[in-house]
C-alpha cells in the first residue's frame, strides 16, 4: 500500500500512453521515488546514451508516502541521465504536483522517445492524453501554467513544465511545478525539452491509502510533534527559510565567494534571511511577505517575496510585481555570493526569472561567477557579452544574464553550457567550480571538510543534498563534529549518503532530517507499505541505492578519477575566517571512504559488496 | 457550549493537511478531492485561505432541500446531510451562497462540513492554528484581544 501499483508509460515517438503494473519486487528492494525510478532507468536505458537523444528516458516518480498525511508528503523526483553531467540525475521537488499525480492513480510516469513536435500530457485520473503544444512552445512556465488552467477550465490542475531555457537547450534547465517549485539540478528540464515535452497537467481524485491507517496516523502525529518542537524545523526554517544559514555559514568561513576566490562574503548580511525581513529603504516594506508550505508540509520553509517596484530590474514591468517564490539559501548564495552581488532585490528578480524560465540558480550563479573571473582576466570581452560588463558585484550583469539564459539567447547561450564547458571554451577548465560537470553549492569544503568528500563522491555531480554533513559539522545534528577536521568524515559522509538515499525514496522531504533520523521514518514507512520495514532494511535500501547509482555512473564512463574537486579547493588556501590557511583534505578522506563502502582502490564496488546488497 | 470553526487565513501556509484530514475522517482515504474544506491559494498575492461551511443559523441549503435531508445536529449545531434522505437533486448546492455544499458523483449525494460530530479533524490537523474550533459565541475573542493589546493604557495606569 501507499501505491496504486500503476505506472504510466508514455512513448512520445508513437504517441502511445499505456498503463502497466508497478514492479513490486523492485519496490520492495528500492522503496520508491529516487531508488525505484533509478532502478527502472538502469534496467531500461544504456547508461552510455546521449542524454539528449530519444534513447534516454525521463521518469517522474512519487514515493510510497507521497500524498499521505505524513508531514512533507508532497515530494516527487525526476530521474534521467543528466544533460549537464552525463551522470545519473535525480532532482526532487515539492509543491503540489507530486501528490496530485498520486491522487490521479499513478505512482510513476516513464517518458520515452521524442515527439515529432511539441506536446503536453494531460492526466485526469485514468484519462490520459498527449496534446499538441505548438502554441505553448516559446512560453514561460508561468504563461504555460495560466494558459493550461484556462484552456481546460480547471483551476485545480497541477502543472509541471519547462520554460524557454529548456527548449533552447540550456544544459541546466529544470522542471518547475506549481509556478515556483523545481526539480532543479543536472539539467532534467533540458532532457524534457529534448523530447519536445512542454508540460504535464494533472488532476487526481482517487486519493491514497495506506496499509494500516490507525498505526500510520499514530506514527504521523507523533513525528509531526517532533518537527514542531525542534528548533530548526519548528522555528528557524519557518521564520527564515533555508536562508537562516547565510550569516551562519559566512561566520564559519565556508561561504564560497566570487567563484570561490574567497570563503567569506562581505555582503552576506545584506542578502540573508534576516535582510529579507527588514523594511526596505525605498518603500518601507520587507522583501518577504509570507512563508509557504509544500503539500502536506508542517514546516513551511518556502519563501514568498514581493519586489520593490522601483528597482531597476522591474521598473515599469508589473508582471514581476506580484508575490512569487522568494530566495532560498542555495539560490541566494549562487546569485549573490558566487557573483559578488549584494543587491537583495536583484537576487530576488534573478530568482523569479529562474522559476519563470525554469533553470537552476545554483549552476547559473556559479557559471556567471566563473564568467566574471574570465571577464576580469580579459578572456571574455564586451564583444562576447553584447556590451554587458561582467564585473564581480554587478547587479545589472546578474539580472540581464538571468534573462538571457532564461531565453537561451545571446551570451546566455554560452552561459547556458554551464561552467565546465564555458571554462574549457575559454581555456581555463580549472576555473569551473564543478564536480562531474555540476557546480557545487553554498558550502566551501575548505571550511567544512566533509563537504569536500560529499561533493567529490556525489553521484549526480557536486551537490549538498546527497550527504548534508553541514548538519553535523556546523549545526551539531545528530552530533557535532569539527568542520576543520578530516578524521571520521569518510564514515560520516557514507552514513549521510545512505540515509539520504532512503529518505529521498519515501516521498517525504529531506529537510525533516534536521529533526528526524531514519528511526522516525521507519514506523511511518512500515505502517504504510506492504511487508515489514525495519530500520535495518531501510538503511540497507539506502546503501543499495547509492551503489546502484555508482554502477550507473561507472557504466556511463565515469571512474574514480572523477571523484575529485576543483583545484582551487585543493590548492588555494582559504584567505580568511576560521579556516584561514586551509585547503580541503580530500586525499585524507577518499581512500577510507572507498574502504568503508566496500569499493576497491579505484572506486569500483567489489563483487562481495554487490552481492551483499543484492546488486 | 457550542463551538464553531474559526479561520485565520494569515496563519495558513497552504499545506492542505486539513483537506487530507477531512477526507481521511469522512472517507478513510487521503484525498483532497473528497474534502469538505478547501484551501484557496492566491499565488500572486501570497495568500492562502481555507474555506468551508459556516453552519448558517437559518441555512439556505436546509431551507431549499425538498426531502428534509439536511438537518440540524442539536449538540453541535452543524447542518448535516442525512444520506438516506438525500436524492442528489443538488438544489442545496444552488441555494448555498457560499458554494460550501457540493455534489459527489461517487455517491450520488451532496457532501458538506458537519463539524465531525463536534471534533473537527481539520482543526486538529492544522499545524499553524489557522483553523481552530472555538466558543461559538466568542468567535471574535482573539481579534478583540489583539486590538485590546494595542490599546494605549499607559497613561491611566500611571495616573
Amino acid at each position: 500500500m501507499g501505491w496504486h501499483k500503476k505506472v504510466l508509460r508514455v512513448n512520445l515517438t508513437d504517441g502511445s500512453c499505456t498503463a502497466e503494473a508497478l514492479n513490486m519486487q523492485w519496490a520492495a528492494e528500492y522503496l520508491g521515488q529516487r531508488g525505484l525510478a533509478t532502478k527502472y532507468l538502469l534496467e531500461e536505458i544504456d547508461p552510455q546514451v546521449d542524454p539528449l537523444s530519444p534513447e534516454n528516458k525521463l521518469i517522474f516518480a512519487t514515493g510510497p508516502l507521497t500524498g499521505t498525511m505524513a508531514s512533507t508528503s508532497g515530494r516527487y523526483s525526476v530521474v534521467t541521465k543528466g544533460a549537464l553531467t552525463g551522470a545519473i540525475a535525480c532532482s526532487n521537488s515539492g509543491g503540489y504536483f507530486g501528490a496530485e499525480l498520486k491522487f490521479a492513480g499513478w505512482d510513476m510516469i516513464i517518458f520515452e522517445g521524442r515527439a515529432l513536435s511539441p506536446v503536453y500530457l494531460l492526466i485526469q485520473d485514468d484519462r490520459v492524453e498527449l496534446l499538441p503544444a505548438d502554441d505553448l512552445w516559446g512560453k514561460s512556465v508561468w504563461e504555460t501554467d495560466e494558459i493550461l488552467h484556462r484552456r481546460h477550465q480547471d483551476p485545480q490542475l497541477r502543472i509541471s513544465a519547462i520554460g524557454q531555457s529548456g527548449e533552447a537547450g540550456v544544459l541546466f534547465a529544470c522542471v518547475v511545478n506549481d509556478l515556483h517549485r523545481a526539480a532543479g539540478r543536472s539539467g532534467v528540464g533540458t532532457v524534457m525539452g529534448s523530447k519536445n515535452l512542454k508540460a504535464i497537467a494533472v488532476r487526481g481524485t482517487r486519493g491514497v491509502q495506506v496499509k494500516d491507517p490507525i498505526r500510520f496516523m499514530n506514527a504521523v502525529n507523533e513525528k509531526k510533534r517532533i518537527l514542531a518542537e525542534n528548533a530548526v524545523t519548528g522555528q528557524g526554517l519557518p521564520t527564515y527559510g533555508t536562508q537562516v544559514l547565510m550569516n551562519v555559514i559566512n561566520e564559519v568561513g565556508a561561504l564560497p565567494s566570487k567563484n570561490a576566490n574567497d570563503v567569506q562574503f562581505d555582503g552576506a548580511s545584506r542578502i540573508s534571511g534576516e535582510a529579507m525581513h527588514q523594511p526596505r529603504a525605498s518603500d518601507g516594506k520587507p522583501n518577504l511577505i509570507a512563508n509557504k508550505a509544500c503539500f502536506g508540509c508542517t514546516i513551511a520553509c518556502g519563501r514568498i517575496s514581493k519586489m520593490d517596484q522601483t528597482h531597476f530590474a522591474v521598473v515599469n514591468r508589473p508582471e514581476y510585481w506580484g508575490a512569487s517564490g522568494g530566495l532560498e539559501y542555495e539560490a541566494a548564495w549562487a546569485l549573490g555570493a558566487a557573483t559578488g552581488v549584494d543587491d537583495l532585490e536583484a537576487l530576488t528578480f534573478a530568482n523569479f526569472v529562474c522559476n519563470e524560465q525554469a533553470f537552476d540558480p545554483i549552476t547559473f550563479g556559479s557559471t556567471l561567477g566563473a564568467a566574471m573571473e574570465l571577464y576580469g582576466m580579459g578572456l571574455i570581452t564586451d564583444a562576447d557579452t553584447g556590451g554587458i560588463a561582467l564585473n564581480f558585484g554587478s547587479a545589472e550583469a546578474l539580472t540581464k544574464m538571468a534573462e538571457l539564459v532564461g531565453r537561451g539567447e545571446g551570451f546566455g547561450k554560452v552561459l547556458g553550457l554551464g561552467s565546465k564547458r564555458l571554462c574549457e571554451k575559454y581555456g581555463h577548465p580549472e576555473l569551473s567550480m564543478s564536480v562531474k560537470g555540476q557546480e557545487f553549492p553554498a558550502y566551501d569544503p575548505r571550511g567544512i571538510q566533509g563537504m569536500g568528500l560529499t561533493y567529490a563522491t556525489s553521484n549526480r555531480g557536486a551537490c549538498h543534498l546527497r550527504s548534508y554533513t553541514v548538519a553535523s559539522e556546523i549545526l551539531g545534528i545528530p552530533e557535532k563534529t569539527d568542520p576543520l577536521a578530516t578524521e571520521g568524515k569518510a564514515g560520516l559522509v557514507k552514513a549521510f549518503q545512505d540515509a539520504t538515499a532512503a529518505v529521498d525514496s519515501t516521498g517525504l522531504c529531506l529537510f525533516t532530517t534536521f529533526a528526524w533520523s531514519l528511526d522516525d521514518f521507519q514506523p511511518q514507512v512500515d505502517a504504510a507499505c506492504d511487508g515489514e520495514w525495519s530500520l535495518e532494511r531501510l538503511s540497507e535500501v539506502g546503501e543499495r541505492i547509492w551503489n546502484m547509482e555508482r554502477q550507473f555512473n561507472l557504466a556511463a564512463g565515469f571512474t574514480g578519477k572523477d571523484d575529485t574537486l576543483p583545484k582551487r579547493l585543493l590548492k588555494d588556501a582559504a584567505k580568511s575566517g576560521p579556516a584561514k590557511g586551509r585547503v580541503n583534505g580530500l586525499e585524507q578522506m577518499l581512500p577510507e571512504y572507498y574502504q568503508l563502502r566496500g569499493w576497491d582502490e579505484s572506486g569500483v564496488p567489489t563483487r562481495e559488496t554487490l552481492s551483499r546488497l543484492g546488486l | 457550549m457550542m463551538r464553531s470553526l474559526s479561520i485565520t487565513p494569515a496563519k495558513c501556509t497552504g499545506c492542505l493537511q486539513c483537506e487530507m484530514a477531512c477526507s481521511f475522517e469522512k472517507e478513510g482515504v487521503f484525498n483532497p478531492a473528497r474534502s469538505r474544506i478547501k484551501v484557496f491559494l492566491f499565488e500572486h498575492e501570497g495568500r492562502n485561505v481555507p474555506y468551508t461551511c459556516t453552519q448558517c443559523a437559518d441555512a439556505w441549503c436546509k431551507n431549499a432541500c425538498p426531502t428534509e435531508a439536511i438537518q440540524i445536529n442539536a449538540v453541535t449545531g452543524a447542518k448535516e446531510v442525512i444520506n438516506s434522505l438525500c436524492v442528489g437533486c443538488k438544489v442545496c448546492t444552488i441555494a448555498c451562497p457560499f458554494g460550501t455544499v457540493n455534489y459527489s458523483h461517487a455517491t450520488g449525494k451532496v457532501i458538506k462540513c458537519d463539524l465531525c460530530g463536534g471534533d473537527p479533524a481539520c482543526a486538529k490537523a492544522c499545524p499553524t492554528e489557522a483553523i481552530t474550533f472555538i466558543d461559538a459565541d466568542w468567535t471574535g475573542y482573539q481579534k478583540m484581544r489583539g486590538w485590546a493589546e494595542r490599546t494605549d493604557t499607559q497613561s491611566s495606569a500611571q495616573a
